[in-house]
């Protein structure tokens, strides 16, 4: 569109301008600042003396994580719940997806899985019923309870379905007149075609593994079983707690804490995101759009 | 191929369910489900007895009341100035950079939050330049409700633009080409062209956000709150995890968690309903 430039735009077009790098500067900030804490002298973070740049250069904390063998043992089941994890949903469901992107016409059971996995999404006994069953079936402090405890998020489920349903039928008909069956079809057709979607749903499944907290907190036993974020959330959230303290107990605290070494955990747990989120970023939008308005 | 989806559902959604029976009972985790004492609706008549109870729940309203709003129309101030950007590099810049805290942690955001909000932070640095007197934010009751809503905004507003951004993007170039033939100015366009063309997406925005009623954002609140701001932040899933999986009074946590899961049922299928209805949005 053409627009006539006065000085009226002119001024609104600087305003627009600031506006938005200022709300992509406090986007940044807190990432910024956790790396400035991690970086900087001990006794300059503990002071509160950085808040825009490092002060003074200094990896001891990180060289501290790395003789740390519960952070890394965290650091590791992480890894391995996201990875499998991710693997496992993903597998679980594309299978579920494919058939129930046909129409009742050509697999009758659709509607009625249908509503029973919209009921399952809307209606839940709460937490104590959950726990009480991950108990009894013996998914305490293990790999297998943190992966299958969300395998298959079904919000995501619909948008993957919505997807698979706007791929055109004429594909499918004409593999099919060369005689290939369904698991054909899926693995030769389907799931080439839904790239940008699949991309999108390895982002949010993983994320979604990598960032959960509260199965890790109640599922486990101790901190040897804790994965990353549970364990932050123990060792650097709970101890920032000092609400309750005499100001001379906060005075001792604040000498005996490590602002620096919290701030590093906190930075190494974002990395992994920080990798992978400019590669997928490209696929989401357009992932999400065309999943979640249908073709 | 449904088998795997099918049987994860069965066990980790459906099984849970018969647990429901321990909100009328006396449950007693060395007895079982079956051999507790039934009571009836005992414990929903004690629930409500319960001043926290009524408290967690105005809270809970509360602050899911604000996050609904403010969830809505930031993003769609935020997609609507986007939109006005003509630069395409600029703006994928900035879709790029806001975007991102929604994939972190609240455990990540968190921690850092709370570092910049504590005593020595950046924010009693900034008040303390001002001449103001240093808080700890995040422990003052009058400020953590504002504080949780207005974090959790920053979080997600890029995130939720997304569906505006797409909204604009499929506007029809020769309607503002048209209305400028006709002598309509920008502002004229955005308010009888832009706006009108989203309506129906911030209408069914609107309506689906309804059945987050009492989904105050537990991740959130859990890694926010302490006990000096149970007054005002204390939510009611926050409430039902201390008194269920730390004082393991484990029927009274089922019984507000059965509470708050019939009500959320409800509103969310009233609010799909009036989805299908009035924007003719169907879920699949």
């Amino acid at each position: 569109m053409v627009r006539e430039k006065t000085a009226g735009s002119k001024a609104f077009d600087i305003f627009l301008y600031i506006i938005l790098i200022l709300l992509a500067v406090t986007c940044l900030y807190p990432l910024w600042y956790a790396f400035c804490l991690s970086i900087s002298d001990k006794s300059a973070a503990n002071s509160g003396f950085v808040s825009i740049m490092p002060v003074g250069f200094s990896l001891a904390s990180y060289k501290e994580i790395m003789g740390d063998s519960k952070f890394f043992n965290s650091f590791l089941i992480s890894v391995e719940r996201t990875a499998f994890g991710t693997i496992f949903s993903l597998g679980v469901m594309i299978l579920l997806g494919y058939p129930l992107s046909k129409t009742k016409r050509e697999f009758p059971l659709r509607n009625i899985i249908m509503w029973f996995m919209m009921f399952c999404m809307l209606f839940n006994a709460g937490a104590i019923p959950w726990y009480i069953t991950m108990v009894k079936y013996h998914l305490l402090d293990s790999i297998a309870g943190l992966i299958l405890a969300g395998s298959l998020p079904v919000f995501y489920q619909i948008i993957l379905m919505n997807f698979f349903k706007s791929i055109p039928a004429e594909l499918e008909e004409a593999a099919r007149v060369d005689g290939a069956g369904p698991w054909r079809i899926l693995i030769t057709i389907i799931v080439p075609c839904s790239v940008p979607v699949i991309a999108t749903m390895i982002l949010f499944i993983s994320v979604g593994y990598w960032n959960e907290f509260f199965q890790g907190l109640v599922l486990s036993s101790g901190d040897r079983h804790y994965p990353l974020q549970t364990y932050i959330q123990q060792m650097v959230i709970s101890t920032q707690n000092t609400s309750n303290l005499t100001p001379d107990q906060l005075k001792l605290m604040s000498r005996l804490s490590n602002k620096s070494l919290d701030a590093a955990k906190v930075f190494i747990a974002m990395i992994p995101m920080l990798v992978v989120y400019p590669f997928i970023q490209k696929y989401f939008v357009r992932g999400i759009i065309l999943g979640a308005v249908k073709g | 191929m449904c088998i795997p989806g099918v049987l994860w559902l069965i066990l980790f959604s459906i099984v849970p369910l018969f647990g429901i029976v321990i909100a009328f009972e006396n449950y007693n985790p060395g007895l079982g489900y079956w051999k507790s004492s039934f009571v009836g609706f005992e414990n929903f008549k004690y629930l409500f007895s319960l001043s926290d109870a009524t408290r967690v729940i105005k809270n809970t309203m509360i602050i899911a009341g604000w996050k609904i709003a403010l969830n809505i129309i930031v993003p769609l101030v935020f997609a609507l100035l986007l939109n006005e950007v003509v630069n395409l590099k600029f703006k994928r810049a900035i879709q790029t950079i806001v975007y991102l805290p929604h994939f972190l942690s609240w455990v990540i955001l968190a921690s850092i939050i709370l570092r910049i909000f504590s005593l020595d932070g950046v924010i009693n640095q900034v008040v303390s330049l001002l001449g103001g007197k240093p808080v700890i934010w995040f422990s003052e009751s009058k400020y953590f409700r504002q504080l949780a809503i207005g974090t959790d905004v920053w979080k997600e507003f890029g995130f939720n633009a997304v569906i505006y951004i797409a909204a604009l993007t499929g506007i029809d170039p020769n309607l503002y080409e048209a209305s400028s033939i006709d002598g309509l100015g920008h502002w004229g366009q955005v308010w009888h062209i832009t706006i009108p063309g989203i309506m129906s997406t911030i209408v069914l925005m609107t309506i689906l956000g309804l059945g987050n009623a009492l989904n105050a954002g537990f991740d959130q609140i859990f890694n926010m709150y302490n006990p000096m701001v149970y007054s005002t932040g204390d939510i009611l899933d926050t409430w039902v995890y201390r008194i269920g999986l730390v004082n393991l009074q484990f029927s009274l946590a089922t019984t507000a968690g059965v509470f708050k899961s019939i009500i959320s049922f409800l509103l969310i299928t009233v609010s799909y309903w009036c989805a299908w209805k009035f924007a003719d949005y169907k879920i699949f």
